[in-house]
């Protein structure tokens, strides 16, 4: 389980950008792309190696507050990416 | 929040006066440098005339391919060849490219690297390096490739590639001449440190179809190769490098969906500009534009090239009326041509092909090389001495 005090790391292998033509984040790989929702995209985004997962979460709660509570949600996606090897914790 | 990412997938596009048959983004940009090489691969996909058709592109003209391209809506860039160390202006390109928002690969030998290029490409925004090796000794190594020198460089380059903190992947194109060793090649990557692994049986385009009876492995070698690769996988256990096994057509009963699809997601440009929807159709015996004559969409979208194999209506039975065709668009034009005369045939990969029986004779054929029966035509290293060898075999079909 990913504590909220964990600090994701992108993954070297990763580079995220926003596409135009996709109007989307994705991450561009060795030869492939994933293509991130808007929830990921905004969470992804704010991976910079020195935000904690908490950061993070008083961050998107700030910026979308109509939203409300935002804390399991990304959680469980840092989980996900980090399955996924997007992310690491230092 | 839900859901996380997709893979790539194409999205649902309508045919529209500028996109007449509906027709994905380039999202796949392959920039075939140049055709010199300084190895001599025999299963090499370049074509057999080793000076290509015309004059390399110059710098600005990549350059507005590039950009072309990535208002199009690619993203990926592949810098190749041939070898693409030999460009001098490689790290312009990359450079470039890089600023335009492209994630750029570049995928060589390793022979005409140091460590001061590794480090200016890395400068100049770099994303990935592929490394191609031809065996895990020296030896085996540098017969294949033609070479006393290739090996100990590529090792250097691929230590070099690590510790300046690139991606890396490693390459084997896997034949006859190396499956057995692939065990070896897989220590290797390991201690490479490689993050992929690509372990792609030859395909047989190029000059490795001239070469074809030398390469194919028997099924029998084909099997084990398999099994060893994933008892490696089981081992690794999502630590060290990830392991891609890419198997050949010639034992399936049905081909694959090439390219995802003609002119769906690839786009490749030759050396002198000829744009192609993959890199062997240029053996085709069809007319591709030049990005030095057209606009990239109007190439990609409008030209006949590019439209000759979109959608259905060009298929012959057995491809029109199988319910499959959706999945694999009736295989690869490329094989189709070269195997039954023509393009809009059915990959004769599929069993449902007339002409599968050319697929069985090649099975064959690899099985009693093996066994020690004489070859019909000699193995062809990719060099300018054999190339009138590799013309008169196409000739005599
Ligand atoms: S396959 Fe070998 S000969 Fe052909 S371009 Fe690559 S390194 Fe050169
Ligand atoms: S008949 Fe054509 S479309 Fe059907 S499976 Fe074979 S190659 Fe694919």
């Amino acid at each position: 389980m990913i504590r909220a005090e964990q600090i994701p790391v992108m993954n070297r292998l990763y580079r995220m950008q926003w596409e135009e033509s996709q109007q989307s984040h994705v991450l561009l790989y060795p030869e492939g792309m994933v293509q991130l929702n808007g929830s990921a995209g905004e969470i992804m985004a704010l991976v910079d190696g020195t935000r904690s997962g908490a950061d993070i979460i008083a961050a998107l709660e700030q910026k979308f507050p109509e939203a409300g509570d935002l804390g399991a949600d990304i959680i469980e996606f840092l989980g996900v990416a980090h399955e996924h090897n997007w992310i690491t914790f230092d | 929040m839900s859901t996380t990412g997709s893979p790539l997938t194409s999205p649902v596009i309508q045919p529209s006066a500028d996109n007449p048959h509906a027709a994905g983004r380039p999202f796949w940009l392959l920039a075939e440098l140049t055709y010199k090489c300084p190895l001599q691969c025999s299963y090499c996909s370049n074509p057999l005339d080793l000076s290509g058709s015309g004059t390399e592109l110059t710098t600005d003209q990549w350059l507005s391919v590039f950009e072309q391209g990535r208002k199009m809506g690619a993203a990926q860039l592949g810098f190749s060849g041939g070898e693409p160390l030999l460009r001098r202006d490689l790290e312009v390109l990359i450079r470039e490219a890089r600023q335009m928002g492209y994630y750029t690969n570049l995928i060589t030998s390793g022979l005409g690297m140091d460590d001061r290029r590794v480090s200016d490409f890395r400068d100049a925004g770099l994303d990935h390096i592929q490394v191609s090796f031809q065996a895990s000794t020296e030896e085996l190594n540098n017969q294949l490739a033609g070479s006393q020198k290739a090996f100990a460089q590529k090792l250097a380059m691929a230590r070099e590639v690590k510790a300046q903190g690139y991606p890396m992947v490693l390459n084997f194109v896997i034949h006859r001449d190396n499956i057995e060793q692939i065990d070896k090649i897989i220590e290797l990557s390991i201690e490479l440190q490689a993050d992929f692994v690509e372990l792609a049986i030859a395909q047989y385009y190029g000059w490795a179809f001239i070469n074809r009876a030398h390469l194919l492995p028997t099924k029998a070698q084909l099997i084990k190769a398999e099994a060893i690769t994933n008892q490696y996988r089981d081992q690794l256990d999502g630590r060290g490098p990830k392991l891609i096994f890419v198997t050949p057509d010639y034992y399936e009963e049905r081909p694959k969906g090439c390219m995802n699809g003609w002119g769906n997601i690839f786009l490749t440009i030759a050396p002198d500009g000829t744009a192609l929807p993959c890199h062997s159709a240029r053996e085709l015996p069809i007319q591709f534009p030049n990005v030095k004559d057209e606009a990239l969409a109007d190439i990609w979208y409008r030209s006949t090239g590019f439209n000759h194999f979109r959608g259905y209506e060009w298929m012959k039975e057995p491809c029109r009326s199988c319910d499959e065709k959706e999945k694999d668009f009736g295989g690869c034009r490329c094989q189709a041509f070269k195997l039954t005369g023509d393009a809009a045939n059915a990959d004769p990969v599929c069993s449902k092909s007339a002409h599968h029986g050319k697929i069985v004779a090649a099975r064959t054929e690899a099985e009693q090389l093996a066994a020690g029966v004489a070859p019909s035509s000699p193995l062809l290293a990719r060099n300018k001495r054999n190339q009138q060898a590799a013309v008169d075999i196409i000739a005599r079909g």
